[in-house]
This record gives structure tokens, sequence and C-alpha cells, in this order.
């Protein structure tokens, strides 16, 4: 029911109807950033059933030789189905991960004062401001220095990329959750305590249900930064454990560059994220309900 | 330097906290007071592998001379005081000129993209705030760009503006008739405008999701409020979204700064190794000083001073913002 | 930091046994005598033939040998970057390939096993190599880091097609040749010769053979950069002319670095491109080997030989051990297999490159008019890279600046002998002092 509650709360925004101003702009901006969007989607789509002659050729909106060809091609050039797993399970747990650690720690800075809070979140923060590709060889060195020491695999395999991942998008979590958690008024979680609820069931009871879609919004976020990562995983994979945002290069050789089949590979592995997306939407706009105000 | 000063208080405060803590009478305040450093606690340890320890690696190493010879087994490589850092910072000879130019290249290109991605971001969430037909569809579309892989989605903008077959001159020049002859983007001074293009692209839906989240809070009665005070969809824009907004506003815009600021990829893939002057980016020409010509020493030297201005940066932008909040509170 | 490396470092003894299984796919440097690693480069049109067509040669060493070799392709953009991060940690793989210009850099690193008289009579000896390639294996009067795998030269591929529509008979042999053809070439959009002006590397295995025909080279005997002399800036402005003077070079190739003008020439765009063993490229851009004829590249005048007459770099890979492989001997017996004469002729042939061992190149498949170009220029007239160990930083300053000139010959802005001097001196001084 709430959820009912709060769609209508999101649909009807404003009683009263909007002027034309508002109906035109709209219609004229929206129209303008389609088709910013979608420009280079189409002409992925477009190229991707091309030959190969025919993508490095002179650009044509209406491909003159199609061809599905690219899309079985892909599967023989790269092991693009191994990439996958490796990218979803990379990806995937990192996310979990990340977000569960910064729920703890972001209901700590929103909802505590404690000595060195400050410090905290400006120390956290600080780790963003240097460049990744100088991370990147004492990070190693580290990863293997724990290996020999510990016999934990962390170079190479998908447990230390998880880590590195998880830990790259931590800090933006963090601060964003700290935001969505800011914009939950006390009086929620106070009203929990009241009914008897200790700190964390509060936590778990009323602010992550209200913050839902913040919560979302930073998975969201953790995944992409795992998805897409390069660097690091060129270094910290290899042939096993490689993933797409890698793997995908693979069809850039020395020799040939595979316009089409990047561009149909890239597509391929985009479809399964998409559809996460549309399936989180609903999430997206649930969130903060008229019940739990009352 | 701030970090070996920071961690320590917090965890010493953790110790402190936590033996008697958990037995000691009831319900007390220790417990209370342990508490959110244990909320803190695997969030730190995991900054602390990943990211402290490796930072201040980073910056021994800013000191060392530390070029291929020394690699193998950096430890020994010898210390070189401030060396890297006088090369750096010596902008009459080359290196530090081209630094120097990078570096203004780089904050003109962030204020840039993120300022379009943020206008871009906040103007979508809001138009799609209330239901009209096609809403869930844009919805995700515009989340696309952002799904897709940074590898393949630069490739794809690099395909598109290549000079003599791509498709942005295909437009401008053969079908509008723009130019006498087709411009150039990949090289020489469009590639500016080219690069922006392509981090906006990418960047804005990112903007867009965070803020449309951000409305889902804004309780529905304060726009009721107003609509029975006559305030028009504007207005209510203006004077209850955009407000609203504010504490999740602060948050995205330093995020999308230092992102930009740092992004390494998009440069990569546009250009390959070596991005054309007009838009070196300062990540990647730390690259190009660490690991194209394998001196490791002043690439290290330039991310301290690239962290340093950006911790300045930051620094300001809290306490001009969160001053900023705290007056609209009272 | 260092205390930690030494606490880490007394624990390692104790972890290593547990380290070796633990560590599965992991790297195998120290994994036991049984199996090595080995990290490919990236030869054939994708990352899976290679494996198809190595795998059966490493199971055949392992029925010879016991051993068994654990084979990871990478590609080229990381290769670079996995041997930098394995030389900083020492853990990496027993053997590698290693581009040959990287040779003398990677040396310079003390990661790579120097080949002393001792390992390379292991593997049959320094004389089974043929000369041009071994200068190509380190700074000269050292150990070498590496032996020679596959070897490649440049050479003129021209497009029949368009030489016969525009009356040329027969390919030019002088850079005169290669001008008056261009002109005759470049007309209705079409180009005369087609370049990489983005390709850093592309640009400086160019210029450096434009350098050695104006008796000039980059750097001095003993190892200084010397970008600015003479011959340097005029050989890359010879190059850069090509496109800002004699106009038989398209603007647009100015950004090109994804072998954009092989595409080109494959649709008769181009008449003719400078490279290393195309025939793939052209195959898969839908262009059949009776389409195309190839030359020795050009020279000034006369016939391709050394000195002034230098028509090509020696371009190839090598083969090298990383100094902190367990198996040692493991690993000699393996380069000894990949540089074997039988091994030679099949992985050349898959790839379309020249073998770099004589006994090997004497097959006849090699002796193919396409392939027999590329042997005779290695054989007399190509000459190595700089051997020093600035090499890698002396591609990216000078092909960057390269690249920058031909931006500005796109743009139609003039090339001027004091704008090259200009930023080749930019580029000297962006070099590492010495």
């Amino acid at each position: 029911m709430s959820e009912h509650a709060s769609r209508r709360a999101v649909v009807h925004r404003s009683p009263m109807a909007a002027p034309r101003s508002f109906l035109w702009t709209r219609r004229i901006f929206l129209t303008l950033l389609t088709a910013f969007v979608v420009l280079p989607v189409y002409v992925m789509v477009s190229s991707s059933l091309k030959p190969l002659e025919d993508v490095s050729g002179k650009f044509e909106w209406i491909p003159s030789g199609l061809t599905i060809r690219p899309y079985f091609d892909i599967w023989e050039t790269v092991p693009l189905a191994d990439y996958f797993v490796n990218s979803i399970v990379v990806a995937g747990a990192a996310t979990v991960f990340s977000v569960a650690v910064a729920i703890f720690a972001a209901y700590a800075v929103s909802r505590y004062t404690f000595r060195g809070k400050r410090v905290f979140t400006v120390t956290v923060l600080s780790t963003q401001m240097f460049p990744g590709i100088l991370f990147l060889l004492p990070l190693f060195l580290i990863y293997v220095n724990i290996g020999n020491a510990t016999g934990i695999a962390l170079f190479g395999s998908r447990e230390g990329l998880i880590l590195t991942y998880l830990t790259f998008s931590l800090p933006f979590s963090i601060w964003m959750l700290t935001g969505y958690f800011d914009s939950i008024p006390r009086e929620l979680d106070e009203a929990a305590k009241v009914d008897g609820c200790g700190p964390i069931s509060a936590l778990f009871r009323v602010i992550v249900p209200a913050a839902s879609p913040g919560i979302i919004a930073v998975a969201v976020y953790a995944f992409m930064t795992a998805w897409g990562e390069v660097l690091f995983a060129s270094v910290m994979t290899n042939d096993t454990t490689r993933t797409l945002a890698v793997g995908l290069q693979g069809y850039a050789t020395q020799n040939d560059v595979y316009w089409n089949q990047v561009m149909a590979a890239s597509l391929v592995v985009s479809v399964p994220v998409v559809v996460g997306f549309l399936l989180l939407q609903r999430y997206l706009v649930a969130g903060l309900t008229a019940g739990a105000v009352k | 330097m701030t970090q070996t000063a920071v961690t320590p208080p917090s965890e010493r405060a953790v110790r402190k906290a936590t033996p008697g803590g958990a037995r000691a009478p009831r319900r007390s305040g220790r417990r209370r007071i342990a508490l959110p450093y244990l909320l803190l606690l695997p969030a730190l340890l995991l900054e602390l592998l990943v990211h402290l320890v490796p930072m201040l690696m980073g910056i021994t190493m800013s000191f060392k001379e530390l070029t291929q010879f020394y690699i193998r087994n950096w430890s020994e490589a010898p210390w070189s005081a401030l060396d890297n850092y006088t090369v750096a910072i010596d902008f009459d000879a080359p290196v530090g000129q081209a630094l120097l130019k990078s570096f203004f290249t780089t904050c003109l290109f962030t204020v840039l993209s993120v300022g379009l991605c943020w206008f871009l971001g906040t103007a979508a969430a809001i138009f799609l705030q209330e239901n009209f037909r096609g809403r869930g569809f844009l919805r995700t579309l515009f989340l696309v760009p952002y799904a897709l892989p940074v590898y393949a989605a630069v490739i794809t903008w690099a395909f598109m503006f290549q000079r003599d077959n791509g498709l942005v001159n295909h437009v401008l020049h053969d079908q509008l008739g723009i130019g006498d002859s087709p411009a150039f983007w990949l090289i020489g001074d469009n590639s500016f405008w080219a690069l922006l293009v392509v981090s906006v692209w990418k960047g804005w839906p990112f903007a867009f999701l965070t803020v449309m989240a951000g409305l889902q809070n804004i309780p529905r009665d304060m726009y009721e409020a107003a609509a029975l005070d006559g305030a028009g969809v504007w207005k209510q824009i203006r004077h209850i979204t955009l407000p609203s907004l504010r504490s999740v506003n602060q948050v995205l815009v330093l995020v999308l700064f230092l992102w930009t600021f740092n992004d390494f990829n998009t440069p990569f893939v546009l250009f390959g190794k070596a991005a054309p002057e007009a838009a070196d980016l300062i990540s990647l020409h730390i690259y190009q000083s660490s690991f194209q010509t394998w001196n490791f020493g002043t690439g290290s030297a330039m991310s301290v001073l690239l962290l340093l201005f950006l911790l300045v940066v930051t620094g300001v932008y809290l306490l001009l913002t969160t001053r900023g909040r705290k007056t609209s509170d009272v | 930091m260092r205390r930690f490396r030494a606490a880490v470092t007394g624990a390692v003894s104790l972890s290593l046994a547990f380290t070796a299984t633990a560590c599965g796919g992991g790297e195998g440097s120290e994994a036991s005598p049984k199996t090595l690693t080995y990290w490919a480069s990236n030869q054939g049109s994708s990352l899976e033939v290679d494996k198809k067509v190595l795998q059966p040669e490493l199971d055949q060493f392992e029925e010879e040998t016991g051993i068994k070799v654990k084979l990871e392709v990478i590609p080229w953009s990381d290769l670079l970057n996995r041997i930098l991060t394995a030389t900083t940690s020492g853990q990496g793989p027993d053997i590698l390939n290693i581009g040959n210009t990287w040779s003398a850099s990677l040396q310079s690193t003390g990661a790579l096993l120097p080949w002393d008289a001792k390992n390379l009579e292991a593997i049959g000896g320094k004389d089974r190599f043929v000369d041009s390639a071994l200068g190509s294996t380190g700074v000269p009067g050292k150990e070498p880091a590496a032996v020679p795998l596959y070897s490649m030269a440049y050479a003129l591929y021209y497009n029949k097609a368009m030489f016969k529509e525009a009356g040329i008979t027969k390919p030019p042999t002088t850079w005169d040749e290669v001008a008056a053809a261009g002109k005759k070439l470049t007309k209705n959009g079409k180009a005369g010769i087609g370049v990489e002006g983005s390709n850093l590397s592309n640009n400086i295995h160019q210029v450096f053979v434009l350098a050695k025909q104006h008796g000039a080279d980059f750097f001095t005997a003993d190892g200084k950069a010397d970008f600015t002399s003479d011959g340097a800036v005029a050989a890359v402005k010879q190059y850069v002319d090509l496109m800002a003077t004699q106009k038989i070079v398209a603007p647009g190739n100015a950004e090109y670095a994804q072998n954009q003008s092989l595409s080109d020439f494959a649709k008769d765009k181009t008449g003719m491109v400078l490279w290393q063993t195309p025939s793939q490229t052209f195959a898969s851009q839908g262009m059949g080997p009776e389409e195309w004829g190839v030359a020795p590249a050009p020279v000034p005048s006369g016939k391709p030989g050394t000195g002034k007459q230098t028509n090509s770099m020696v371009a190839g890979i090598n083969m090298a051990v990383f100094k902190n492989t367990k198996n040692l001997d493991g690993a000699l017996k393996f380069v000894k297999f990949m540089t074997s004469d039988e091994e030679q002729i099949l992985l050349n042939k898959a790839y379309g490159s020249v073998p770099p061992v004589k006994s090997a190149q004497k097959d006849p498949v090699f002796a193919d008019p396409s392939l027999a170009v590329i042997r005779d220029t290695l054989a007399t007239s190509a000459a190595a890279l700089p051997q020093v160990p600035e090499e890698s930083q002396f591609e990216t300053v000078v092909g960057t600046a390269v690249k920058e000139l031909f931006a500005d010959a796109a743009a139609g802005r003039p090339v001027t002998t004091e704008s090259v001097r200009a930023k080749l001196e930019k580029a000297q001084q962006q070099m590492p002092k010495k």
C-alpha cells in the first residue's frame, strides 16, 4: 500500500495544471536530449550490422549491406562469455559489499556526533583525489606481498579485484548515502527508538527502507564503477579472470580493429545491465512514503 | 600527512571504547560512544588497505629517484629530496610548462563538464518527475550511456569523430554544409570539444540518477502548500525542488568534480597514448610522465601536487557549502 | 613501508609451499619445476587465434619434456604495463614475449635474464640467429636481454588496380619515384601514399629510417639524445612533407592510429603504404593477395643496403626469460624449443613473419615473393632502432612531435625547418637528464 501511495505522490506533484511554457520546454529539452543519447547507440547498432569493409568506410545512415555475422564472430574472436561472467561476479560482489559497508558508515556519520567524524569523512574523500594510475604499482605490490605472506592470492584473482573495486566506490557511496540519510527526518528513527528499537534495528527498519532510492542509486554507482574500470583490471587480471572492460579491447588487435564486433559485443553485454536498470526502476521511485511520514 | 595524523584518534577511540564497553554497565554511554566507531570500522580498514597505504607509498615514491633502473627494487632507489618536485614545478622548463598547461586545460574542462552534466541531469530529472506517456522508457534510455562499458562508449565516439568517415562530419559538413573542409576532432584544437562532448554524454546520466533519487525525498505536501499559495510550476521548481536538493547536490557536484578531474579512461581511449595538446588532461599527462617514460618518481610528485590542489579545493568547497546550509537552516 | 616489506619477506619463506598451491590461477614463477608460465604477445588476428596456434606446440613440448606450459596471450595494450608491474613486484611469468624495440629499456630494469655465453649455448648458440635481429636484443656490448623469435621489416605495398589506372608500370624504388607515382595517383579524392600520423611507434619507425638515409641518428654513440641534428630535422620534415608540401598524403591521415591507412588501401583510396606484413589485415578488409604488390621500401637513390641505403627498421618480437624464474632449466629448454627450426618455420608461417633463425629461413615458405622482400630487407638493409635504455621515452616524445607536425600540416599550417626543429627541441628537453 505504501508503494501505491508513493506512486501517487510522485505522479501528481502539482495539483495545478502545468503551464504551456513548461510543457513546451520539457518537450524540446527531452527531444534534444534523447537525440544526443541515442545517436551513438544508433551508430553502434548500425555498425554492428555491417561487414568489416563497410564499417571502416564512409558513414551511412542506412547501412547498405546488412549482416548479422558480427554477432556470431564475437564469440570466436574473444572469449566473451567468460569475460562477461567475470565482470558480473566481480561487479556484483563488489556492489553488495560496498553498499553494506557504506550503509553502516553513512549511518554513523549521519546520525551520530563523535570525535574524528570530520577527519574521517575528509580522509575518506581525499582518497579519491590521488590519480589511480599511481595507486597501481603500490597496490599491486601490497597484494603480492599479502599473497606471499598468507597464501591469499589477491592479484590475478577475482577476490583481489572485488576488494579493490568495493573500495573504489566506497568513499562516494558513504558520502552519497550520508546525504540521503540526512534528508530523512530524524523524527522517523526517534519514533522507532521510542517504540523500543535499538540503533541497528532502527537503521534497518526505518532508514534503509526510507532511503531505498538512494541506496539503489548508490548500488548502481558501485556496480558501474566496477563494471567499467579498465586500468586496474588490465594489470590485476589474467586471461582466466579478465573482465569485460578490458576484454573488449581484444577486438582491437595489432593488425585489425574489428569495429563491427566491438560494437556488437558491447551491445550484447550491455543488454543484461540495461534490463537490470529497468527492473530497479520501480525501487528508484519508491522511498519515503506518505504513510511513513505520519 | 593528513592521513597519518588522522587515523589514530578514531582507532584509539575504538580500542578505548570496545574492551570494557561490551560488558560494562548495561546500555551505558560507553557503548553508545563505541557504536559509531564500530560502524565505521569496516570502511576504515578497507580504505587503509586499498587507498591510504598505497597513497602513502605513492607519496614516498615522490621523494625517490624512481626510474626504470630502480623499479625492480624500489625500496632501494636513492632518495632525491625535492628533485621530482622542482622538475614538476619549474614552469620555465618544458616539463613544468606542459604540466601547468595541462592543469589549466583540466580545470576548464572540469568546470564545463561538471556544469553541463549537472544541468542536464537535474533538468531531465525534474522534467521526468511528473508522469506522462513514455516517461518510464525515457528514464531507462537515459541510463544507457552509463550502462555501456566505458571502452565501448568512447571508442564509438572516436569512431563518430573520424574526420573522413565519421558521423559528426557527415552531418556537419556533408549534410549541413558547415565549413569549407571537414574539421578534425581527434587532433588539433577541436579535440577539447570532442572530449567535452564524450565526457558529458558519459557523465550526465549519473547526475540524473542521483538527482532523481534525491527528488523522491521531497515531501509532497510542500508542493501542495505552494500550489495553494498560487506558485506555478517554475516557481515550485525554484523555491522547493532546487533548495531541497541542496545536500544531494553538494555531494553530487563534488563527486563529479573529482571524477572528471581525475578521469583517465575517456581521453586515453579517445586519443590513445598521446593526447593532443588542447585536450591533454592531467591524469593522462601524469600517466605519460610515469608509465610511458618510466619515471615513477616525477609522476608521483605530480600526483601529490594534484592531491594537494584537490584537497584545498574540496576543503574550501565544503566550508562554503556547509556554511550556506547552516544559514539556510536557521 | 620498508619495515612492512621486511616483515613480509620474512614470512615468504614459510609460506612458499602454501602459496604455490593457493595461487592456482596466478602467475607461476614460484610454481614447481614441472610447470612454466608463458606470456605471449598477440601476433595473430585475435587472442583466440594465438591460443589455437600456440597450444598444440605447447602440448608437444610437454610431451617431449614433461614440463607443462601455462599460456597467457596478452593484448598489446596491456603487455608493457603487465611487464612493469611484474618487474616491480617480482611476480611475473617465467618466459615472455617482448616487442624487440623494448629490449634495451627492459634490460636496464634488470628484470630479464641476461643471455650470457652459457645460456646462449643452452639454446644452440648465438650463431643460429640472423645478425640484424640480434642487433635488437639490448644495449650493444652487453649480454642480450632476449633472443629473437619472429622478425618483420617494412616494405612498400602498392595497390595494383590503382597503379594500372594511373599508368604506373613498376613500383617506385626511390623517394623521387614515390613522389612522382604519388602525384599521378593523387586525384579524385584518392591519395598517393598512406601514413598513420597519430600512431607514435609507426612515426618513429619511419623517421628513424629516413634519418639513417640522411646519415643521422637520434642518439649519439654514447647514448645521449640528439634529436635536433640537421639530418634528424631533415628526416622528420621529409616525412611530414609527404602531406605538407608534396600533398600525396590525404590530410585525414593525420589522425590515423588504428590502421585506417590499410583500409583506405584496401578500398582503392590510397595507392601505397609502407608497412610490416599487412597481408592478414588486407584480407580481412576484403582485399585478396592478387590485388596488391610488394617492393622494397624506397631509398634516396640506388639500391637498399646499409648506412644511408637503409630502408627499414628491424621489427619483430623477442623472447625473454624473467630473472625471477624458479625453473631456469625448464625456461631455457622452452626457449630452445621455440627457436628450433621446426617451431620457427611453423610459427612464423602462421603469423606471416620471417624466422630470425638462419636455418629456418631456408624453408621454401619464406621464398614466396611477399616474404622474400622482407627476408632480404632484414638480411641486407634493415637497422635496429637505438638500443638505449631511454628508447621508450624516445618513442613517446619524438613520436608525439611527429604527430603534432602532421596535425599542423593537415590544418594547413606551414611546416618549416624551424618549426620541425622547435618541436624536436622541445621533445629533447623532455628526455631524462643524463
